[in-house]
């Protein structure tokens, strides 16, 4: 379960008048208990959701109040945190750090699985489960985007985390790839929190998060939340002072 | 789009791990290692021209040895041979052409045996001997799964930089600015700043450097 008590987040930035630092509130106070298995954060570019993920992973700490996986604390157990969460980025680049998919997956299971022969069969039987097992020692950078986006997933999947956080993974990717990486996160067993500009991957959550500078705005099922979602978004141009040229 | 028509991606340094069972790929890493730390020192100590056409056919002896597909060999090597030829003219144009070509050869030579470390060493077990051979290092503060790690992922970046150049270099002629450097490096380095902080992130999602 994870857990959120009064958590924000704060950072240091230059008044836009003044120049001088001041401390801006980017996320919260949130207070959530979110137990479902598939849980979805939407929201506008900016809006503090990719903030939330990265609480849940302590990524980023609250400057206040508590973030909670599963009863630990983000502050105190971070490593112990990141040891039950896993989390896959957008860009696979960032996350894959080996030069082959099967170098990659290994590293993932040098906390849990003893010798390199071992790791080694391992990898390549979870390369196997994403159909990449004819790709394992082929350089990252020769596969495709949503090849080294299954493979991210592969080597995050390979921690066996007990849940699952998925910031944009399928921004990236065309329509068919993102099928695939869509139908392999609904398929987890593992409780998923997916934020998405993705509509349809939203609608199949179980609950969505709106969120809307740094507030969770909205909360509930998906219905109700996605039309409150796009009212948000037809302000939006507006609000952002944008005209057409 | 970064790439040329006709160009092949450029496979990078430790991205040319072949799977096989020669008698290179059988040795220990260890031994691979030292055998190419000793060879890039006689190669740098032993001067003349002779000495380093020795180096070179010692390296592609050894890439035969480990029936290195030719191909991704020479992709390992177009950069080296970019900076080899460029090594050779500056020595040839300070000490003479027998220097010059020597010094281009003996830079050939030792990325020659780079490059068929990376192709028998799979870059995991790299990561475990570095961490192993640094162990020593933690009574100072320093923790040799990171020093391993930061090999790993220096070596990792270098195809993802140059994409990043080439890409930049696609924008900057975009907006017709071909011959200005600052349009080229600018947003280069900003996005390579930009890489090197999500590599961070993800590391740390991951749990690594072990926790």
């Amino acid at each position: 379960m994870i857990e959120l008590d009064r958590a924000e987040v704060t950072v240091w930035s230059p008044d836009p008048v003044s120049g001088r630092d001041r401390t801006v509130r980017i996320l919260g106070p949130v207070t959530l208990s979110l137990t479902e298995r598939r849980v979805a954060v939407v929201g506008a570019n900016g809006s503090g959701k990719s903030t939330l993920a990265r609480l849940v992973d302590a990524l980023v700490l609250p400057s206040a109040g508590t973030v909670r996986v599963d009863g630990l604390d983000t502050v105190r157990d971070g490593a112990a945190v990141r040891r039950r969460v896993g989390f896959l980025f957008t860009d696979p680049d960032a996350q894959v750090v080996m030069p082959t998919p099967a170098e990659d997956v290994a590293l993932s299971l040098r906390r849990t699985t003893g010798s390199a022969a071992e790791r080694r069969s391992a990898a390549r039987a979870w390369l196997d489960r994403f159909g990449l097992a004819d790709h394992a020692d082929l350089p990252v950078h020769a596969l495709s985007a949503g090849q080294r986006q299954l493979l991210a997933l592969a080597a995050v999947l390979a921690t066996e985390p007990a849940v699952l956080v998925c910031d944009e993974p399928t921004t990236l990717l065309d329509l068919r790839w993102r099928r695939v990486v869509d139908q392999l996160l609904d398929a987890l067993e593992q409780q998923v929190v997916l934020v998405t500009h993705d509509l349809e991957a939203a609608a199949r959550a179980d609950r969505v998060l709106v969120v809307d500078q740094g507030q969770v705005v909205h909360d509930g099922p998906p219905g109700p939340a996605l039309v409150r979602y796009r009212e948000l978004m037809s302000e939006a141009p507006r609000a952002a002072g944008v005209r057409a040229p | 789009m970064s790439r040329r028509r006709g160009r092949g991606a450029w496979t990078g340094p430790l991205g040319l791990y072949v799977p096989g069972s020669s008698p290179l790929h059988r040795l220990p890493v260890w031994a691979s290692l030292c055998g190419t730390a000793a060879f890039t020192a006689a190669v740098v100590l032993v001067p003349g021209l002779p000495a380093a056409v020795a180096g070179v056919l010692v390296a592609s002896a050894a890439a035969a040895v480990a029936r290195l597909p030719w191909r991704r060999v020479v992709l390992g090597l177009r950069p080296g041979l970019v900076a080899a030829a460029f090594v050779g003219l500056g020595r040839w144009w300070t000490s003479g052409a027998a220097a010059g070509v020597a010094g281009a050869l003996d830079l050939l030579a030792v990325v020659l045996a780079g490059v068929v470390l990376a192709a028998t060493t799979p870059a995991d077990e790299l990561v475990s001997v570095v961490t192993g051979a640094t162990t020593g290092l933690r009574r100072f503060g320093v923790r040799p799964s990171s020093i391993a790690l930061g090999v790993a992922v220096m070596l990792r970046s270098v195809p993802v930089l140059v994409q990043v150049l080439g890409e930049s270099a696609d924008a900057a002629r975009a907006r017709g600015l071909d011959r200005s450097p600052r349009a080229l490096v600018v947003p280069a380095g900003v996005r390579t700043v930009a890489h090197a902080r999500r590599v961070g992130e993800a590391l740390a999602a991951r749990g690594l450097p072990d926790d």
